[in-house]
C-alpha cells in the first residue's frame, strides 16, 4: 500500500461526509479545481454510501498520484458484501434499487477518467477510481 | 443546530447549515410537514448555500420533503445551489424535478409568492 495512501471506515451515514471531505481536500492540495474537487466529493458520498447501504461497512482509501504531466486522485472502495450481481444493470442510467436514483455508479464512472468495478456475489465489491489532471491545468500556487 | 427554520409571512424560510445525518433529513422533513399547517404556511424556502455536495441522497430527501409539503398545500422551492453543486448535479444525472429551484432566496421568495398568488376571483 502507498505510504501517502488514506484509509477510511465507513460503517454508518456518519462516515459519508468526512470520507468525501478528505476526498475534495486531497483534490485541494493537488491543485483540482472547485469544480474537479466536488466531482470527486460527490463520488466518494454516492460510494460510500452503496457501502453503508449494501454491505454496512468497508472502506475507502484515498492516495494523491505523482506523474511527470500530471496528478490524480485514486480513490477505492472496497467491501466484504453482497457484491453486485448485474454490472452492466448498476452502470446502466436509471438503475434504480433501494430508494429509485440508482448506485450512483454511471454517474461516477462519467466524471472519472479510470473505472473500475471488482465483484462477484457474496465476494464483495472493489471500486478503483482515479481523476487526473494535467500540471498546466492545476492551480499553479499548489504542486 | 443544522437547520434553522424561520417564518416569513405566508412563507417557511429552511436554512441548512451543514451537511444532514440521515436522521436529520427525516427530522426536517417532519418538521417542516408539521409547521407548515401549525403556521399554515403556504410555501417553504430551501436554502442549501451551505451544502458543498448534493448527493443523491439529498436530492431524494429534498424531493420527498416537498411532495410531503404539496400534500400539505405547500410550494417548495430550494435555493442556494452552489454553482460547482449544480456542474456535479448535471454530471451525476441528479435531477430535482419536480421540485422549483430558484437562485437566491430574494428570487425564491418571489418565486414562491407568484406560485401561491390566489387568482383573481371573476364576476
Amino acid at each position: 500500500m502507498n505510504e501517502r495512501a488514506l484509509r477510511l471506515e465507513v460503517a454508518s451515514d456518519a462516515d459519508i461526509v468526512p470520507a468525501r471531505a478528505r476526498g475534495r481536500a486531497l483534490a485541494a492540495e493537488l491543485g483540482f479545481s472547485r469544480t474537479d474537487a466536488t466531482l470527486v466529493a460527490t463520488a466518494i458520498s454516492e460510494i460510500a454510501r452503496n457501502i453503508v447501504v449494501h454491505a454496512g461497512r468497508g472502506e475507502i482509501e484515498l492516495t494523491p498520484a505523482y506523474e511527470p504531466d500530471r496528478r490524480g486522485v485514486v480513490v477505492i472502495a472496497r467491501d466484504q458484501g453482497p457484491g453486485i450481481r448485474d454490472v452492466d444493470a448498476a452502470l446502466t442510467e436509471g438503475h434504480g434499487t433501494k430508494g429509485g436514483l440508482g448506485l450512483g455508479l454511471p454517474g461516477a464512472r462519467r466524471i472519472m477518467d479510470e473505472f473500475v468495478i471488482d465483484t462477484a456475489p457474496n465476494q464483495g465489491t472493489t471500486v478503483t477510481m482515479h481523476m487526473w489532471r494535467d500540471v498546466h491545468e492545476l492551480d499553479g500556487s499548489r504542486r | 443546530m443544522s437547520v434553522a427554520i424561520l417564518k416569513q409571512g405566508d412563507h417557511l424560510i429552511a436554512s441548512i447549515q451543514s451537511a444532514l445525518r440521515d436522521h436529520e433529513v427525516l427530522e426536517l422533513r417532519d418538521e417542516l410537514a408539521d409547521r407548515v399547517g401549525r403556521l399554515r404556511a403556504r410555501g417553504i424556502v430551501i436554502d442549501v448555500t451551505a451544502l458543498d455536495v448534493i448527493d443523491s441522497f439529498v436530492a431524494r430527501s429534498l424531493r420527498t420533503i416537498a411532495l410531503t409539503a404539496k400534500l400539505r398545500g405547500a410550494e417548495t422551492v430550494i435555493v442556494g445551489i452552489q454553482p460547482e453543486v449544480a456542474v456535479a448535479m448535471v454530471q451525476f444525472r441528479l435531477n430535482l424535478e419536480p421540485l422549483h429551484t430558484a437562485l437566491d432566496l430574494e428570487e425564491g421568495l418571489e418565486l414562491l409568492t407568484s406560485l401561491t398568488e390566489q387568482p383573481p376571483l371573476r364576476p
